[in-house]
Order: structure tokens, then sequence, then C-alpha cells
């Protein structure tokens, strides 16, 4: 259990996370090839590098009076950066930060089965679906949490609903679940609170906020999402991603902002795009400056030695050529990327 | 027009008239020619009778009479031979200095050669019979005298690998040995620059050849010929490629590797890549459509009425 003394002596070696851990902390953070390789090997292991340790480093330096410093992950596909995001979380968690993840930002602006016209915004438009299954998995993250952050302000949902001032977070969560309906407003409301809660110290019940996005880029595209006359949704006018937006915004203190671009699930954006000033956009990149950008690459020469003995170990490479022979083919064809490297491995 | 007639040869001749008469035609066939009578005409067989009507060969009814008169000769040679062994068994067992005729690099004539030798039409079952008595005559042990005889039915194979040109290596300024090649496979061209450099890095356009080559085949296809001769992390490449598909690019880059990578081996490496077909280019190309057809080999839908 190496959770906070991890430091460049450890670059390249493999760090288990505790199970316990994996359901509570990332009920919808992982890779979908990741998480099927837990099942496989029955046990979830990290490999550290070097963006990682870095983004955990500057946590670590960053003053928490001043605005919250945003850290942007970039790089080719298949090189890193979720996992790397999800390293830097677990490590948030372990700390005690309150983290507020958003798996893959790109599923709130496409594929919409029902857009429900927003109540409290006339012309904005809501996601009961998305939003309420977040709500629960944030329920799932943070627990500890709910029941010690208290309400600051009443919020009224219809004439007979309201949650009252000083209630504790839990139950508006639990609002928000269970009333599908004006669950994209919880979400809204929820955020706000943290938002302001967190610029406290921590002597007077403060936390820190971590707000992690995946698939940043998103938030200042375009989207598939039509309304009932074809015409497309700016992204603007979906509340889930207004009030993202202004998480982002650096107005508030106590936490920080870890953003990854991600070119897989994004629309209309050209398959060679993987630097921030391509994917995000004029808009994006105004909006996110000043961030400090972390670049994720393939895997050195070092990693790679590591994810082959490690996959060597596991009994994962079956084929009586892997020790040596193979080892030059895999390294040509995949290029040390570490997607395509899981991938190939995947039937040797 | 300026050309010495004394040392004018026959392909001096077709340039000339390749200019001369300009043709856009595509069968080579059919362009203008001029060459010796012999090479155009098919050889005839002369009159086979006289004024009398008498034929001047004595096998002329069998109908086939130069095959015929072949093998004629061909028995008598064999039963020559076998008269020979007996006398010699007879004076008493001699040891064998008599080697037996060579038969690396040539191989025996095919049905369509010996048809052409001899100017008639053969079945296959004469073909055959004539192949087994050669053999015959062959296995005997005093047949090196025949030798000139077997050899007139015998064609001589060249030897594939002294075809093949291989360009010098050439060296750049840091002194770091390079070489440039092209390929071409189904309308797509490339180009490669291998630098044998140390690192196994291959960039295509411009960008990475993981990028470039998204799919497992394509990017197998480009190891192949370094992983054929174990030399998978030495060098850098440096590709241009266009036009074609995925496919006949990656094919048509893993041609021009090889042959860019022949300055860097030795003969005997040069022979066994030629053997394991990495040199060779692959000639299919789309083939054309007809006209009353729907493809080049679909046929339209029949209908019976």
């Amino acid at each position: 259990m190496w959770r906070a003394c991890q430091s460049e002596r450890h670059l390249g070696q493999y760090y288990t996370l505790p199970t316990s851990h994996l359901h509570t902390i990332f009920p919808h953070g992982l890779p979908a090839r990741y998480q099927q390789q837990v099942k496989t090997f029955n046990e979830g292991c990290v490999m550290v590098r070097q963006p990682a340790l870095e983004l955990i480093s500057y946590l670590k330096a960053a003053d928490y009076s001043k605005p919250a410093v945003r850290y942007l992950l970039y790089g080719l596909k298949g090189s890193g950066k979720t996992m790397s995001l999800c390293h830097t979380i677990h490590y948030c968690s372990t700390q005690g930060w309150l983290v507020l993840h958003i798996p893959d930002a790109h599923l709130w602006v496409k594929n919409c089965k029902e857009l429900l016209p927003s109540s409290y915004h006339t012309s904005r438009f809501d996601q009961p679906i998305e939003a309420s299954n977040w709500l629960r998995n944030f329920r799932t993250t943070n627990e500890r949490f709910l029941s010690k952050i208290k309400l600051r302000q009443r919020y009224t949902w219809t004439k007979r609903e309201s949650t009252e001032k000083g209630s504790p977070l839990g139950e508006l969560v639990d609002m928000g679940v269970s009333r599908v309906k004006s669950s994209s407003d919880v979400v809204g409301a929820v955020l706000k609170e943290l938002r302001l809660q967190a610029a406290e110290t921590e002597e007077s019940e403060g936390f820190r906020l971590a707000v992690a996005i995946d698939g940043v880029n998103s938030l200042w595209g375009r989207t598939t999402i039509k309304k009932e006359d074809k015409s497309p949704v700016a992204p603007e006018e979906l509340t889930l991603i207004h009030n993202l937006r202004k998480m982002i915004d650096n107005n508030w203190c106590g936490g920080a902002v870890i953003a990854t671009l991600s070119q897989t699930g994004s629309l209309y954006s050209p398959s060679s795009a993987y630097l921030p000033k391509e994917l995000l956009g004029e808009e994006g990149f105004d909006s996110m400056d000043p961030f400090i950008p972390v670049p994720v690459s393939n895997y050195s020469e070092k990693e790679f030695e590591s994810c082959y003995l490690y996959y060597l170990d596991r009994h994962w490479l079956q084929h009586p050529h892997s020790e040596n022979e193979g080892k030059k083919e895999i390294i040509f064809l995949s290029n040390r990327n570490p997607s395509v490297l899981e991938r190939l491995c995947a039937f040797l | 027009m300026g050309e010495d007639p004394e040392t004018f040869t026959q392909q001096d001749i077709d340039r000339s008239i390749a200019y001369l008469f300009p043709s856009g035609l595509f069968d080579k066939r059919a362009r203008p020619l001029m060459k010796h009578p012999d090479e155009i005409f098919p050889k005839q067989q002369a009159v086979q009778w006289g004024a009398d009507g008498r034929p001047f060969h004595f096998l002329f009814y069998t109908g086939k009479q130069s095959y015929y008169s072949l093998m004629h000769d061909t028995v008598a040679k064999v039963l020559a031979a076998e008269k020979q062994q007996v006398l010699l068994l007879s004076e008493g067992p001699v040891p064998q200095d008599t080697k037996p005729i060579s038969l690396v690099g040539s191989r025996w004539l095919l049905k369509e050669e010996l048809e052409e030798l001899l100017v008639e039409t053969i079945s296959d079952h004469d073909y055959a019979r004539f192949i087994q008595l050669m053999e015959r005559l062959l296995s005997l042990p005093n047949c090196l005298s025949e030798k000139d005889f077997v050899q007139r039915y015998r064609k001589q194979l060249e030897i594939q690998s002294s075809k093949q040109q291989v360009a010098p290596l050439q060296y750049d300024e840091n002194g770091v040995a390079y070489s440039t090649a092209d390929g071409r496979r189904k309308t797509a061209t490339c180009t490669v620059l291998l630098r044998d450099c140390g690192s196994g890095s291959i960039s295509i356009n411009g960008r990475d050849y993981l990028h470039y080559f998204p799919v497992l085949q394509d990017r197998e296809q480009l190891m192949f010929p370094f992983h054929f001769l174990d030399m998978l992390g030495r060098f850098d490449g440096q590709c241009t490629v266009g036009g074609g598909g995925r496919s006949s690019q990656a094919g048509a880059l893993r041609l021009a590797i090889s042959r860019a990578m022949l300055s860097f081996l030795s003969e005997g490496q040069v022979e066994s890549m030629r053997q394991a077909g990495l040199l060779t280019p692959d000639p299919r190309v789309k083939e054309r459509k007809k006209p009353g057809q729907e493809g080049a080999r679909r046929k339209f839908t029949w209908k019976k009425r």
C-alpha cells in the first residue's frame, strides 16, 4: 500500500489498488478495457508513470487559498491519460479530498434519449437519465461527506417539494436520484454548494475539492442532440454543461480542476488531433486559459519492460516465444502505445 | 538519319519503327514491327512428297513422322549403350569412371517447345513416352557420348539471383549509412529512406506509422522484412506514400523497404529474401470490366425466359 509516498524511485513499478477502493472511488471512472482486465486478473494494478507523479507533486505544492489551478492532461490516443487521471483521483481520495469525477463528458453531449426543457431556465434543456446516474455514482464515491456538508440555501423544486437550509447534502442527492425529472437542477445545486464551501479552510469543517473531468473538450464542441424541430442544440443550452463550465472557471478557492482531453469520444474533430488548441477550439482554450498542460506520451523503454513483465507474471502471454523473440515484434507492432499493446497482448 | 548502317542491330530497328510509326494501341503485339520473317511467320512443314507422289520419309504414313523418327533414333542409342555395357561387363568388372551427364541448371523441353522443334503436333501421351525414353537413356552408365544429343532437348535455366541489382550504400554528413528505394503495388507508389540509426521509428508522410496504419495487418506487412532478417530495432525509416488503398500502400511500402535493405545485406541474405518473395513486385492489378458483363467476371443475372 504505497499511497502517499510515491516518488520518482517508483517510476515504472506497479501498485495494487485495494478492492474496496475500486468499488467506492471508481464506480464509473475506469476505462472499459481496464475494468475487464481487473476482472480477469482479480486485482487492479496501476503503473506509476511520470505524468501522474508530476500532477501529484503539483497538487502537493499548490496553495489552496488562491483560486483553483487547472491542469490539463493531453496526448496521443491511447497513451494513458484516463489512467493517469484515475491515479491522481485515487491519491486525492486517500488524502481525504472530495472528488467530483465526471467519467466522460462526451456522454452528456451525445445519444441523449430524453431531453426535457428545464424548469429553472426556459431556454435550457435537461438530461434526467445522465444526471441521475451521475448523482448515484457521486453518492457511492463520497459517502462520508454527504452527512457532513450542510446546505447554505433553500432550494425549491416544485410547489410542495423543497430542501431546507442546513440540511445535509445527502438528502439533496437522494432527492435528485429519486426525483428524476429535476435531477439536472440537483446537479447544478450540488456543484454550486461544493464550490462555495470548498473555499473554507480545513479547520472549520472545510475540505478540498478535486474536479476531475474526462473529455473536457466536449464542453465547447458541438453536440449531436437535436431539438424537436431538428435544429442542433448548442452545449450552453444543456443544464449539465452550463453548470460544469461554471465549475471550471477559476473563481473559487480550495481545490483543483484536473481535466483530460479525449479525441475518441469527441464529435466532429479529426482523428489526428491531440493538442489542446486543436481539440478545445478557440472558446474552450480561452475559458481554460491559464492552465498547466501535462503531456502524456507512450511508454518509455523502462515502462514497457515493466508492463511486459507484469503480463508475463500474470501468465497473460501464453505464446512460447513471448519471453525473447516476440518482444521485439510486439515493440514494433505497438510502438509502445499502452492501449495498442494491451489489445495486442489480449490474443497472444 | 545519322545512324551507322554497318552496326545497325535489331534493337535499333525496333527503336526506329516505334519512333516513325507511333501507335497508341495497348497490346504490344498489335503494334507495327519489322523483324526477320522467320520470327513472324510460324514454321510450316515443307512438302513431304516428290513429283511422283512418293513421300521422302519412310515414316510418313505414321502421321507424325518427325516424332517417330526421333523416338527411333533414341531407341537405337539406348540399344547401342546397352550392348556396350554388356561388352564391358564381359571383359571383367571395370571401375566406373564414366560420369553421368550433369542435369543441374537445365530442364526438359516443354510439350509446346518440343512441338515447335518438330513442327508438328504431339499428344500428351506421346510427350510422356518421349520423356520416359530419355530418362531411360540417362540411367544407363555409358551415356556420356550422347551428351550433345540429350542437351538438344534440354533448356538451360538462368540463375535468378544474378539478375538482382543492388545499389551501393550511401553515407550522409554524420557518417550514418542510408539508402533509398521505390515500391509499387496496384496504383500505390512509395519511396523509402532507410537510415542505419538504432531506433525503430518509422514515419510515413510525416505521421507516425502507428497512426497512419491503425490496422494490425498493415503494420505486420511493414514488420515482415525487418523480422525476416532479425533487424527489428536497427533502422529508422522516412517514407512517403500515395495512391491506392490501405492494403496496397502497405504492400508497396513492404517492397520498397526490402529493396532499400538490400544494400545493407550479404549475398546469401539477398538470395533468401528473394526466395521468401519479399523482392517480387506483385503483378495483380484490377481486371478490366468487359461489355456484356456486369463486372470483370460477373455476368448479368441469367433469366430463363
